[in-house]
């Protein structure tokens, strides 16, 4: 155990913390499944196997509303005392970049799991279906990484979720109607030239979501 | 500079100048355009207006970020919110101008999205902004998500609309636009309608920072 407590890298360290967190606690992943697999229920019961454009547009507000309370519960969990705590024994930098991560992958995890439920209860209408899981863990992680800045702010502003979620959805409907876009990919059996375009734009709007976030959270964290 | 009388001279006169040569100047009688391609004069100037606010309003961010003056907040508030109003009178002069040329007066053109998105990101901040009472943290992280939200007009207006099909100008439907703008009308659009539309805004902005400068002072002799 003693051995354990010396950081290899404090990036790795606080992510561990997290993970062991949230291993140990189960609430965020356990909450947010039963979240996911109700609405799927919900909109299973309301629409039956919906065609395709409805599916994909369903499946892309799912990811959203499953990233708010995902990313929110990771960051926000931290009170008061506990962000002072991390501001003196590791970087702003390195908490970010943690957070980051584990936000990343939370919602890998959650696209997949609910990608899942959506094949099993809204049936399959894409014909490409592995190009689908790609997008859709891509998806998940672009998302992932606009909201954990997000959380950032909402968290300093001392405000709840609520704030978050005003503040997150104009921010990532560029992401969301990139992703749209992509996903015909998944959903014909011909490919258009430009969408492998698209999906090098969404990494480099990832690129710079992390970058930004780096560069600006420093400025969010003292106080 | 700014309390100067010259420029606010030089505003009304181009502005003078773009109304009366822009309505009664010649224009080329281009197909489909015909008398229409008169509301470049205010139209583009309008974005071209709104792009140098929100760049100005980015400056006195980072201005404040590296250097916490209140006057910088102030600067970087004010130039967003003169950059919001020039934007949503672009949206209104393009589709009025989309109205008659193009024979809607929304399509859902690309840019036209893209344009919306990022009016709603900035009015994002005016919310962020409303959502914090004390003074310091409100400048800061409202400097951070002004930087951020600066970032994403790139892909939202400049980077997306570019890789679609679009009725603008750059998209890939090929509207030619500039590349073949009639001398006659550059004579009316460089030295009349692009500076008179941004020394109008200029104006306003610098009347709002100095009425928001005296509320300030007033605040603090109180306090």
């Amino acid at each position: 155990m003693r051995q354990n407590l010396r950081p290899i890298s404090p990036i790795l360290t606080l992510f561990k913390k997290d993970l062991l967190l949230e291993v140990r606690q189960q609430y965020t992943f356990y909450g947010v499944l039963l979240y996911v697999a109700s609405t799927i229920f919900v909109l299973y019961l309301a629409m039956g196997e919906p065609d395709g454009p409805v599916w994909k547009g369903l499946f892309w507000m799912m990811q959203l509303f499953i990233c708010v309370n995902a990313v929110a519960k990771s960051f926000l969990q931290e009170g008061r005392e506990r962000l002072l705590y991390f501001y003196t024994i590791a970087g702003a930098r390195d908490f970010i970049l943690s957070k980051l991560l584990f936000n990343a992958l939370l919602m890998f995890a959650m696209s997949l799991l609910s990608l899942a439920l959506f094949l099993l209860m809204l049936g399959d209408p894409t014909t490409k279906a592995l190009a689908f899981v790609g997008i859709s863990v891509l998806g998940g992680i672009s998302l992932s990484l606009v909201f954990t800045f997000l959380a950032a702010i909402a968290a300093r502003a001392q405000q709840s979720a609520a704030l978050m979620a005003i503040l997150g959805f104009p921010l990532v409907i560029p992401q969301l109607l990139l992703l749209n876009k992509i996903s015909t990919i998944a959903f014909e059996t011909v490919v258009q030239g430009g969408l492998v375009g698209m999906v090098l734009v969404l990494a480099a709007l990832d690129a710079m979501i992390i970058v930004l976030t780096i560069i600006l959270f420093p400025f969010l964290w003292k106080d | 500079m700014l309390r100067q009388k010259w420029w606010k001279i030089v505003c009304v006169a181009a502005l003078l100048y773009t109304f009366i040569a822009g309505f009664l100047g010649p224009v080329p009688a281009k197909p489909i355009l015909n008398e229409t391609i008169r509301n470049l004069y205010f139209h583009v100037a309008m974005w071209f207006s709104m792009m140098i606010f929100f760049i100005v309003s980015v400056i006195y961010s980072i201005k404040y970020l590296r250097k916490p003056n209140p006057v910088f907040d102030i600067y970087a508030l004010e130039y967003a919110k003169a950059g919001i109003v020039f934007g949503c009178l672009g949206v209104l002069t393009g589709s009025m101008w989309a109205g008659f040329a193009w024979g809607a007066f929304w399509s859902n053109d690309p840019k036209q999205l893209g344009a919306i998105i990022a009016l709603l990101i900035y009015l994002a901040y005016l919310v962020l902004r409303n959502s914090m009472t004390d003074m310091d943290k409100r400048a800061r992280i409202g400097a951070v998500y002004n930087i951020f939200a600066f970032a994403m007009l790139f892909p939202t207006i400049w980077i997306i609309p570019r890789m679609v099909e679009s009725l603008h100008p750059g998209g890939l439907g090929g509207n030619p636009a500039f590349k073949d703008l009639d001398p006659r009308m550059e004579a009316v659009f460089w030295p009349g309608a692009v500076p008179g539309w941004c020394l109008l805004g200029v104006w306003i902005t610098t009347l709002r920072i100095r009425l928001q400068l005296v509320v300030e002072k007033r605040i603090l002799s109180n306090a």
